[in-house]
């Protein structure tokens, strides 16, 4: 069998078996990268010397029979968002073009520790702002199932490194759809973990109420192996909760009995794709035939969750963004007056893109004296609401089913130059990071045209084991993940 | 509320965001069209409501005040656009006189 395009247990039972080695896996990676990323441009740095190194430990230690981690030297692909000592990280911004971290993300340590070895950190959109990784101030990423089109953002790099089978396994940061929305139009796995479930140090802030690191994978054990090795409490994050991981990938398939999944009656409304719709209810019927009951319930403040969003998350990273000013690191204006205000602003103007300029103007914006009620509070507010919709909703269902986005993959170009269009894509995701609930996109279907669908499910806070065995019944019974695209 | 060129350049001010011309005309195009979509909260009854700041509840986390290895101060001057090797340098923030 193939190495690429192989799911994460099918390489470890292989390399467990003898059959096949890490630095085998590595290599076949390595050389898919050389062979489809002048195409994909997923990738904005790859140390191949340093993969194929601790390939060669794991492998060392696995035919001495001496301990090796649940991730057995399997290849993974790292949001350039998450911090990797001595490995630049850029947020694909011009602002952090040179950095190089003097620590890694936790998320990092514990890939390390469970020997997951990454195979290249991957582009995104500038500070994980965007739907579509066009903000890259570096590359435009490319949709291995059709060139012309978005793999979606933010984490466009790793879910099309994932899709274009470079690697099984990738990482992904979700603050309003970042990891679901491009897991759907790249045909992957991607999962949003419950905020606090994963640890936000090294993860560079967008809007710290929000952000999650969660995983991609080619399968739904992939994504539940993954999360398994980063989850968890931990000291340098004081917003991570600390409650036991269960080991997700032992219940995994054992199908739940008389799950409850909730529709969404507002959610199908004008602007929803009908090829999305149909793969969506296709889906529900398949969760019916395995004995799963389908109840109708209302979100009725869901309308309002784009809204809420963009006032929030904008309002949020014009604090979090006031870090880079040319001091510390990041760049620094070479011409400017000769005032400290005057090196702060230019260095800023010339270091961030527009999309990341757009979203500090609109949070400072709607926090400053005589608006921060009318927008900020208010949006607070409205964010409660949201909440509490969820709150009672889950008291009937035990998931909540939908559309990932409304669309599947746009055009590249088709809505760079409509910030509200692109933002109004967020519908179906914004509202699991406003309400801090886990939600993951499972591959549900295909257009005519050739594009993935993906299906979305919510859960209530830390049910992460059920949202997987949701998914991995329908991926059982539907074989959708085990599509690839053939990348001519 | 309309926004007016004049909103944008004293945002782009507060937000130390040096701007262009151009891009102050497009960022009053398209802040506006936004901040315009954003009315649509009003319609929301949010009398009594208490905002949520936080998607869980947070409380202090204490733990012991111990003495810790910190990053030596090479690591942490190596992204400095501008250092002497034991400054961040910045340019001249008070006059001579």
């Amino acid at each position: 069998m193939s190495l690429v395009g192989a799911t994460a247990s099918e390489l470890l039972s292989l390399m467990e078996k003898g059959e096949t080695t890490a630095v085998e896996v590595m290599q076949a990676h390595l050389d898919q990268i050389d062979s489809t990323d002048s195409k994909v441009e997923a990738y904005l740095h790859i140390d191949t010397e340093s993969a194929l190194k601790k390939a060669a430990d794991v492998d060392a230690r696995r035919k001495a029979g001496e301990p090796v981690g649940p991730l057995g030297g399997l290849p993974v692909a790292v949001k350039d968002v998450l911090c990797t000592r001595g490995v630049p990280t850029t947020c694909s911004s011009k602002m952090l073009e040179n950095f190089v971290p003097p620590y890694d993300a936790t998320v990092i340590k514990k890939m390390n520790a469970a020997d997951g070895i990454m195979i290249g950190k991957v582009n995104m959109d500038e500070f994980a702002m965007g739907s579509s990784t066009e903000n890259s101030a570096f590359k435009k990423t490319r949709n291995p199932w059709n060139l012309e089109h978005s793999p979606g953002g933010s984490s466009g790099g790793s879910a099309a490194a994932v899709a274009a089978m470079t690697a099984p396994l990738s990482l992904g940061s979700d603050t309003g759809g970042s990891i679901r929305q491009p897991a759907h139009f790249c045909g992957v796995v991607g999962m949003k973990p419950t905020y606090g479930r994963v640890s936000r140090y090294g993860l560079v802030a967008f809007a710290s109420s929000l952000d999650q690191v969660g995983p991609f994978a080619n399968d739904v054990h992939g994504a539940a192996l993954m999360l398994e090795a980063i989850a968890g409490h931990d000291n340098l994050d004081s917003t991570s909760v600390p409650k036991e991981v269960p080991s997700y990938t032992v219940s995994l398939d054992e199908p739940l009995k008389g799950l409850k999944i909730g529709i969404v009656k507002e959610h199908y409304v004008e602007g929803l794709n009908e090829e999305v719709e149909a793969a969506a209810r296709e889906a529900y019927k398949v969760y019916e035939s395995l004995g799963a009951e389908i109840v109708e319930i209302s979100l009725p403040n869901s309308k309002y969750c784009v809204a809420a969003y963009y006032i929030i998350a904008p309002a949020e990273a014009s604090s979090n963004l006031a870090r880079y000013d040319g001091v510390h690191y990041g760049h620094r204006s070479e011409s400017f007056g000769n005032s400290m205000i005057d090196m702060y602003s230019h260095s800023r103007g010339e270091g961030f893109g527009t999309e990341v300029k757009r979203r500090i103007m609109l949070g400072t914006y709607t926090l400053s004296a005589g608006y921060i009620d009318a927008y900020y509070v208010k949006a607070l507010k409205v964010r409660r609401l949201i909440r509490n919709d969820f709150d009672e909703a889950f008291k009937q269902v035990d998931v909540i089913a939908s559309p990932t986005s409304p669309n599947t993959a746009f055009k590249i170009g088709g809505l760079i130059n409509d910030p509200l269009a692109m933002y109004l894509e967020d519908i179906y995701t914004i509202s699991a990071n406003l309400a801090g609930l886990p939600g993951i996109s499972v591959p549900a279907g295909m257009s005519k045209a050739g594009l993935p669908i993906g299906l979305q499910l919510i859960a209530a806070p830390f049910e992460e084991e059920k949202l997987l065995r949701a998914a991995r019944m329908l991926e059982k019974e539907t074989g959708w993940t085990a599509k690839r695209p053939t990348l001519s | 509320m309309s926004l007016t060129q004049a909103d944008v350049t004293k945002v782009a001010t507060l937000s130390r965001l040096a701007l262009s011309e151009e891009e102050s005309a497009q960022m009053l195009q398209h802040l506006g069209q936004i901040l315009g979509y954003f009315e649509i909260l009003q319609e929301v009854d949010t009398e009594n409501v208490e905002p949520m700041a936080h998607a869980i509840e947070l409380h202090n986390v204490f733990r012991e005040d111990e003495i810790l290895e910190s990053l030596p101060r090479e690591e942490a001057l190596a992204n400095a656009p501008k250092t002497d090797g034991k400054y961040f340098l910045v340019p001249q923030i008070l006059s001579n006189d």
